[in-house]
């Protein structure tokens, strides 16, 4: 199918099957996936705040809307697998186990912060949790995936390199290159499209003269599916069938997720390029609400569970903030270190 | 201890040759690095002694397998990545300055790019100018990656080994009218010091210093200049970035003049660089102003005479001493 901007979303399996299979609801899985999402909302909401009061600076891009694909995707990694990821990455930092206040630090520029203060927002990098990086040059991360995976391939191991991206990076001949690559060598790489139908604030059908993404990756030989990012037990189905094909097949898996954000590219951007009415739709659709009203219906949920999710959130959060502040700012004469690995490092 | 007699271009391989040997971890991609040998047969033979899985053929796609090396190397591995000729090497500059020069510093010091890069570079074989230009000046610019230039076969080699060493990307720039270029080694291929730059002639009336291409167009400007009784000392860089200009000052508080002598054009270019840092911590030592000879102001052109006119000679070099030094 081919999805437009205005269209909202109708997503099938590439079988045409309308839905991918729906993993059995377990309460505490369930709630586990809530929880997920709704610490990265509140996180962005207050990312934007505290933006606003200038304790963040530079350029700020919120995940609002999009979070089930990060929480979905994430719970089909395991921890010795890799992910690459762009600017807009503070969902699948947070879905991948970064600390909050290692996050929150880092956009405040202080040294206790993920990457030290030194990339902020876009940059988010913990190579012990083998998150490489916030990548802000579209299409530039998926080399790297590529070469990430190509290395576990010559060395026997059966890791997954998990590499998101946005509909945009698909223009990017990157993207094509690491494609053919992936798929020429075999490496397991799970491509991850995000697609919110925007390259910034280009729509798709501008930017990309075949706007099914999947099928761009099949014409490579990659098998390839379209998910509806905004229902996240859909996104983990999808992701923990993808990511054990990669493992087992030793082989490339693409994933295209359907999805939208809630809120302007960054904080500089006025949104003069869709229509409220466009966004209210996709706010129908909106993978919290979506997912607390199914578990309501399956009886998994009650007030007071949601309740005490998000007082958990809030104190995570305050403490987030009460580390970024605290935190100390590298002194300037550290500037120049790291520049190089030091001798005998 | 034994030596053997090998061309350049035979010195590379035998530096690749060392790495693959002695490194399970290194392994070589590139275009045509397989079954061609290299564009300029760099890796022939290495196909069939170290397989398809280390020799590795990549399809046309510079950004792709420069951004697979990044990758590889954060993954354990030490690649060493061929591209075919620094013009070549602009399709994969995202990868160059986003992400290998940026990767550490900008994760707070959390990794390491273990990649080496190699590429050919220079003009003089009538190539025209989407293969002839002398771009190692742009890398040196940028902070973060190492960028080399072997001027000698015993360097070709050597810098090979001791990129491998590296814990940073290092990219070198061999000179593609030094391939054929012989000399006698020890057998037993060493790292070379790439800290520091070398004085491949020791003189006292003017520096003259230089990098690849231009080193033997220097040793020749010197050898008709001594017949004139100018005695030059020449200065290889080995090392566009970090540049050594400790070296470079040495000499000058000897000489007290200098010619830079750069393949690169002159406006924003690497020659200006090594000017302006002579003139900010040496300005003292200067008896006449910083001279330098660089292309000429133009893609490089394919007809045999206007490359020569474009390219620095030997001739060039004696014409601007002979100014100096009266």
């Amino acid at each position: 199918m081919s999805a437009t901007a205005d269209e909202g979303i109708q997503v099938s399996s590439p079988d045409g099957h309308a839905t991918v299979p729906a993993p059995t609801l377990e309460r505490t899985h369930c709630l586990e996936l809530l929880h997920g999402m709704l610490r990265i909302r509140r996180f962005e909401e207050r990312a934007a705040e505290l933006y606003s009061l200038a304790k963040i600076r530079g350029f700020l891009h919120l995940y609002v809307g999009e979070e089930a694909v990060a929480v979905g995707v994430m719970r089909a990694l395991m921890p010795d697998d890799a992910v690459v990821a762009t600017y807009r990455e503070h969902g699948q930092a947070l879905a991948r186990g970064l600390p909050p206040g290692s996050l929150m630090a880092e956009m405040f520029g202080k040294a206790n912060g993920c990457s030290r203060g030194r990339g902020g927002s876009m940059h988010f990098f913990d190579v012990s949790r083998r998150f490489y990086g916030g990548y802000a040059i579209v299409g530039g991360g998926l080399p790297i995936a590529v070469g990430l995976a190509l290395a576990d391939r010559m060395q026997g191991r059966k890791r997954v390199s998990a590499c998101f991206f946005g509909d945009g990076a698909v223009a990017e001949g990157e993207f094509h290159e690491s494609l053919n690559l992936a798929a020429l060598w075999q490496v397991p790489v799970l491509f991850l499209c995000e697609n919110n139908l925007y390259a910034m604030g280009t729509p798709i059908e501008q930017e990309l003269a075949q706007t099914d993404i999947r099928r761009r990756a099949e014409s490579y030989g990659i098998a390839a599916e379209a998910v509806d990012g905004m229902d996240v037990l859909a996104v983990e189905a999808a992701a923990r069938r993808a990511a054990e094909d990669v493992r087992s097949s030793v082989a490339p898996r693409f994933l295209e997720f359907r999805t939208y954000r809630f809120r302007a590219h960054s904080m500089a951007d006025p949104d003069l390029y869709r229509t409220k009415g466009e966004i209210e739709r996709w706010k129908e659709r909106d993978p919290i609400a979506l997912f607390t009203a199914r578990l309501r219906a399956a009886e998994l949920l009650t007030d007071d569970d949601l309740d005490r999710l998000e007082a958990e959130v809030a104190v995570e959060l305050d403490e987030a903030v009460a580390i970024a502040e605290a935190g100390p700012w590298e002194p300037v004469e550290d500037l120049t270190t790291d520049v190089y690995t030091p001798a005998g490092a | 201890m034994s030596t053997v007699t090998l061309t350049y271009r035979e010195a590379v391989r035998a530096g690749l040759r060392h790495a693959l040997a002695t490194d399970d971890r290194a392994f070589i991609m590139g275009e045509d690095v397989g079954g061609y040998g290299g564009a300029f047969a760099v890796s022939l033979g290495l196909l069939e002694e170290f397989g398809p899985e280390r020799i590795r053929n990549t399809p046309l796609s510079e950004s792709g397998f420069v951004g697979a090396g990044i990758g590889a190397a954060l993954a354990g591995m030490r690649p060493i990545v061929e591209v075919m000729t620094v013009n070549f090497s602009m399709l994969a500059l995202d990868q160059v300055v986003n992400n290998a020069a940026t990767l550490r510093y900008m994760s707070g010091g959390q990794m390491s790019v273990p990649l080496v890069v190699r590429m050919a570079t220079g003009g003089g074989r009538q190539l025209a100018a989407q293969h002839a230009h002398s771009l190692e000046g742009w890398y040196a610019h940028v902070p973060g990656i190492k960028s080399l230039s072997p001027a000698t076969v015993e360097d070709a080699r050597g810098m090979v080994l001791a990129a491998l060493e590296d814990p940073d990307p290092v990219f070198i720039f061999e000179h593609a009218t030094l391939y054929p270029l012989e000399a006698e080694l020890d057998e037993e291929p060493s790292a070379v010091d790439i800290a520091h730059a070398i004085v491949r002639r020791q003189g006292s009336d003017v520096t003259l210093v230089t990098y690849g291409g231009s080193l033997g167009k220097c040793l020749d400007a010197a050898g008709e200049l001594a017949a004139d009784g100018i005695d030059a000392e020449v200065i290889d860089l080995r090392t566009l970035r970090p540049l050594d200009l400790d070296t470079i000052l040495t000499s000058l508080a000897k000489t007290h003049r200098i010619v830079i002598v750069d393949e690169g054009w002159k406006t924003g270019g690497l020659a200006g660089e090594i000017s302006a840092q002579v003139m900010e911590r040496g300005f003292d030592l200067l008896d006449w102003p910083v001279q330098r000879v660089c292309s000429a102001e133009v893609p490089i052109p394919y007809a045999k005479h206007l490359e020569d006119a474009a390219l620095p000679s030997a001739e060039a070099v004696v014409a601007v001493v002979k100014e100096m030094v009266i």
